[in-house]
């Protein structure tokens, strides 16, 4: 583990592919969107972003970013 | 688990916080999580069937390099990220009540001693079957009644004895009998649920608090008691425990848990 605080802002680790391929939205269940420069899971259907640290994803309501509009 | 009136019984930000917080003291307990892991995973060793890819619920660190070892490829998860960092392979901190994997995404799923502090334990089934391949497995340990029953009457009595009222500082467990039935209303099929006892033996009854706190296990019980404990409290219940050949023995009760996808 690094030091780095979760709230710091650091180059984002990339997620992991095999990852990608089976995460859906935790409250939806629907399709993610990677945004890899973020460092998000974005859920469109639920309007929620869901940050990813250090290489591992948050999938946390009480985490998520919400979209605007 | 619910009350009967809707309320939730636990409180999954204190789950979070302590899984965070026992993230790095979790190799104290790494022997008693080894030894149910190892007695679940033997159920492996009774299929013909070969598993590619599992997702480890709440492994601590124990049940992912096992699963590796037998070549399986593993997901690691935990409501606590740095829990499921220790995983050592791709991890994802979630909640077992709001599991974010498509449809058929495992053809085995392992939880060791991993879904007693969940509230919603049917709707997390409903979920992780849902997450299996159909001929998937799911294997899961769950402490069972029983389990820590001495202790639980020594806090009782010590604070009864202290201020005259006693709060819970202990989880509801699981009876085996509701076990095999919910695996069954979940649609997992074939459930078998039966029994295994690990025993300890304490030298110190205070290292057996240090443990559960590092294995992640203090009270997150909604309703509990937030204030600083009577300061003789523990010490009290501790001493009431009782000790054979000057050392406190404690049981494990474990509910072994299995249904195909």
């Amino acid at each position: 583990m690094t030091d780095t605080t979760t709230d710091a802002p650091a180059p984002p680790v990339p997620l992991d592919p095999r990852l990608l391929e089976i995460l859906v939205c935790p409250l939806t269940k629907g399709p993610l969107e990677y945004d890899a420069a973020a460092g998000e899971l974005v859920s469109r259907r639920a309007g929620l972003a869901y940050p990813i640290r250090d290489g591992i994803p948050i999938m946390l309501v009480e985490e998520a970013r919400k979209l605007d509009g | 688990m619910r009350m009967e009136d809707g309320r939730e019984i636990f409180d999954r930000a204190a789950v979070r916080r302590h899984r965070d917080r026992a993230a790095p003291l979790v190799g104290q307990v790494r022997p008693v999580l080894e030894a149910a892991a190892e007695r679940l995973l033997d159920r492996l060793d009774d299929t013909t069937k070969r598993f590619t890819r599992a997702l480890d619920i709440g492994g601590r660190g124990v049940v992912a390099p096992m699963l590796r070892a037998r070549g399986i490829e593993t997901v690691s998860l935990d409501l606590s990220a740095r829990m499921a960092a220790l995983g050592g392979g791709p991890a994802v901190a979630a909640d077992e009540e709001f599991l974010p994997f498509g449809a058929e995404s495992f053809d085995l799923v392992v939880a060791n001693l991993s879904l007693h502090w969940v509230n919603d334990l049917p709707g997390a089934l409903i979920q992780l079957r849902r997450a299996l391949r159909p001929e998937g497995l799911f294997l899961a340990s769950l402490p069972a009644l029983g389990t820590l029953d001495a202790l639980r009457t020594a806090l009782a009595e010590a604070e009864a004895a202290l201020t005259g009222g006693a709060a819970p500082r202990t989880s509801p467990l699981v009876d085996l009998r509701d076990a095999a039935g919910l695996l069954q209303r979940a649609g997992f099929s074939l459930p078998v649920a039966d029994l295994d006892e690990i025993d300890l033996a304490y030298a110190d009854p205070l290292t057996l608090l240090r443990d559960l706190r590092a294995a992640g296990e203090t009270n997150a019980l909604r309703e509990r008691d937030r204030r600083i404990p009577h300061r003789a409290l523990f010490p009290m219940a501790l001493a009431a425990l009782p000790e054979r050949e000057g050392r406190v023995p404690v049981r494990l009760r474990i509910a072994m848990l299995t249904g195909w996808g």
